[in-house]
């Protein structure tokens, strides 16, 4: 058992590390504040390859491995989370469908602008009353000639107003439930298709999150991803993948709010000494290096799972779940030790704190992956 | 307009935003200072990937180290460069400018014809901006130093160079050498697509003492003519002076002492 990425491994993390200090991290703050897309960003994380890391070459993706893939998220999410979620859910829910359930056509016509970032891809599953419960989404699919009809209303989806080409989840069959749900490609242009409101949110405020409405969409029939019925395995395949990334966003978050948090520690002076001399704030440091450290064997386990073309549902539920938990500790932790400071907008580890809350949350709450994680473990 | 033929020096150098001397030994204190490519050197990349976009060609970085400065080379190819070569040996070793340039010449001698050299002005751990220069009249070629732009004009170089009081548009024949300052240009970040050519083993090629045939009293420290005595910070020492009276007089007494320092 090596515990040491390989080099093209530690080079994808060089890369993604040096792009985030130079062109992310400096306006992280700014953007967050003022709830700014980060366009300029992406275009030139796209020239890089940042937009197809997982699809492979001749998709016009970057071809590289899981582990890499998460190894960039969390260098990306180190610097502006809202970036790393917005690459994360292009390439997880956005990209990868359509990689792995898509017919030659709807490669050909969608996967070469996803993977390389001429087109921002987006997931929208979620609904006012189905989130956790995917089988509930009242979006329905009218089949009508070669076309479906999506009459629905979706919400919280990421890059919502952005994204050029979605996998949009809609009920074919009702009387079916949960085996009525079709996965659609569906293109911005689509007549019938709008943005409602755009989120005003805790944190992740630079990525953008909108309300989708469809009012009869027509869809081809051609952009059924995966075969009519099969949408719910799909929409969890790919949430499954999603959630490693999630995971590695976590992860970027807590060690941004660790690093803060020794930096501060060495040099905020307090009865004469800097704090990190202080065995209160030494333990605190030492909980958030341990945590981030089995946070990312997690992750690490779930990505090599699915390399080897494993099962990894269960360890990816498990990596997003403590590694969103360990941002969210993290951030608290690094907030008190910051004290008055820490409440502060100039001050990053206030940002990790709003920004880990929402992590918890969204991709599956900490409850659903207990839930997942249970059934994979009891059976 | 043919298509160019160019080389890029680059140096592994240790992020002298890290390094601390140690005042006790006043060596540098190396330990954990993480390596980095000259920041300049990554300008002379740029400027011949740019080259090279515009004109046609390739793009041949050399750099003279040792084994483990493999990895500049890995990442200026993970930047776009076509090949490397890493010039190692530890006969190569405690090279002063003088021979670093030489053994440096020697090498791109063995590389073929090329049209143009690119270095960067200096290195951040020697700020001697000596080796660009020396390499250029080891090779007998013309060069143009502190350069800000560079355009290929025929079988010319048209150089802009930067200087203190002014700025001079040089036209040269190739092949030349050219030293870039950092203000060139603002240099790409490597690609995940270039990875895999940067990972590859056959990407960086070595070349070792024997290589070069030359022999080994021309090469490290001893036929090094120049040689680091001393390394130390110099001693700072701040002086806190009041003045008083009225404001003209306090501005006449400042300004008389400005004189005296040299500095006015």
């Amino acid at each position: 058992m090596d515990f040491e990425p390989t080099k093209q491994q530690m080079m994808a993390r060089k890369i993604a590390r040096g792009f985030a200090e130079q062109e992310l991290e400096p306006f992280a703050q700014d953007r967050d504040e003022k709830m700014e897309f980060p366009a300029d960003a992406l275009e030139k994380l796209a020239d890089l390859g940042f937009m197809g890391i997982s699809i492979p070459r001749n998709y016009g993706g970057a071809g590289l491995d899981s582990i890499s893939y998460v190894l960039i998220i969390e260098e990306l999410a180190r610097a502006c989370a809202s970036t790393a979620i917005i690459v994360s859910v292009h390439n997880s829910v956005g990209a990868y469908p359509i990689y792995a359930l898509g017919d030659d056509a709807q490669k050909e016509k969608y996967l070469h602008d996803l993977a390389t970032g001429r087109k921002l891809g987006g997931f929208a599953l979620t609904e006012p009353n189905a989130g956790s419960d995917p089988a509930s989404i009242e979006t329905t699919a009218q089949a009508d000639g070669d076309s479906f009809v999506l009459n629905g209303t979706k919400t919280f989806i990421t890059s919502g107003s952005t994204a050029e080409t979605l996998v949009v989840m809609a009920n074919a069959d009702r009387s079916k439930g949960g085996r009525g749900v079709t996965a659609f490609i569906v293109e911005k242009g689509f007549d019938g298709f709008s943005v409602g409101v755009k989120e005003n949110k805790l944190g992740i405020r630079a990525s953008d999150t909108c309300e989708l409405i469809f009012e009869n969409c027509r869809v081809p029939r051609v952009n059924v991803l995966g075969g009519v019925g099969k949408g719910l395995s799909a929409a969890l395949n790919a949430l499954t993948f999603g959630r490693v990334g999630v995971g590695a966003q976590a992860l970027g978050v807590a060690r941004c709010a660790m690093e803060e948090c020794i930096r501060y520690s060495q040099d905020r002076k307090q009865f004469g000494k800097p704090i990190a001399k202080f065995q209160a704030i030494q333990w605190m440091i030492a909980d958030m290096a341990t945590e981030i450290e089995a946070a990312r064997f997690l992750i690490f386990k779930a990505s090599s799972l699915k390399d080897q073309g494993k099962p990894f549902a269960r360890e990816a539920s498990m990596a997003k779940l403590y590694a969103s938990e360990v941002a969210m500790r993290t951030a608290t932790k690094a907030v008190q030790i910051h004290g008055g400071y820490g409440c502060m907008k100039d001050y990053k580890v206030e940002r990790c704190f709003r920004d880990a809350k929402v992590i918890e949350v969204y991709e599956g709450t900490s409850e659903i992956q207990r839930m997942i994680i249970a059934r994979n473990t009891i059976g | 307009m043919k298509e160019l033929t160019i080389i890029v020096t680059v140096k592994q150098v240790p992020d002298t935003a890290e390094v601390r001397i140690d005042p006790e030994t006043n060596s540098l204190m190396r330990e954990g200072v993480p390596s980095i490519i000259n920041p300049e050197d990554l300008n002379a990349v740029e400027a011949a990937l740019s080259l090279k976009e515009q004109y046609g060609g390739t793009v041949t970085a050399v750099t003279m180290g040792p084994p483990q400065a493999q990895e500049v080379l890995e990442e200026v190819v993970a930047m776009g460069v076509d090949r490397a070569v890493l010039l190692t040996d530890r006969a190569f070793a405690g090279s002063d400018t003088l021979v670093t340039a030489f053994t440096l010449s020697r090498g791109i001698m063995k590389l073929g014809t090329f049209d143009l050299i690119i270095c960067g002005r200096q290195a951040i751990d020697g700020d001697t901006a000596q080796v660009g220069p020396q390499v250029a009249s080891f090779l007998d070629l013309p060069q143009v130093t502190y350069a800000d732009r560079i355009e290929i004009v025929d079988d010319c170089a048209h150089v802009q160079r930067s200087l203190e009081d002014c700025t001079e548009l040089v036209k040269v024949c190739l092949p030349a050498l050219v030293t870039v300052l950092g203000g060139i240009n603002r240099p790409r970040h490597p690609s995940l697509y270039n990875i895999e050519k940067a990972c590859d083993e056959t990407c960086v090629s070595i070349m070792g003492a024997g290589d070069l045939k030359v022999p080994a009293s021309m090469l490290g420290l001893n036929a090094s003519p120049t040689g680091v005595k001393k390394i130390f910070e110099p001693e700072r020492t701040t002086e806190c002076r009041y003045l008083s009276g009225d404001e003209k007089e306090m501005a006449r007494t400042l300004i008389n002492h400005l004189k005296d320092q040299s500095i006015l």
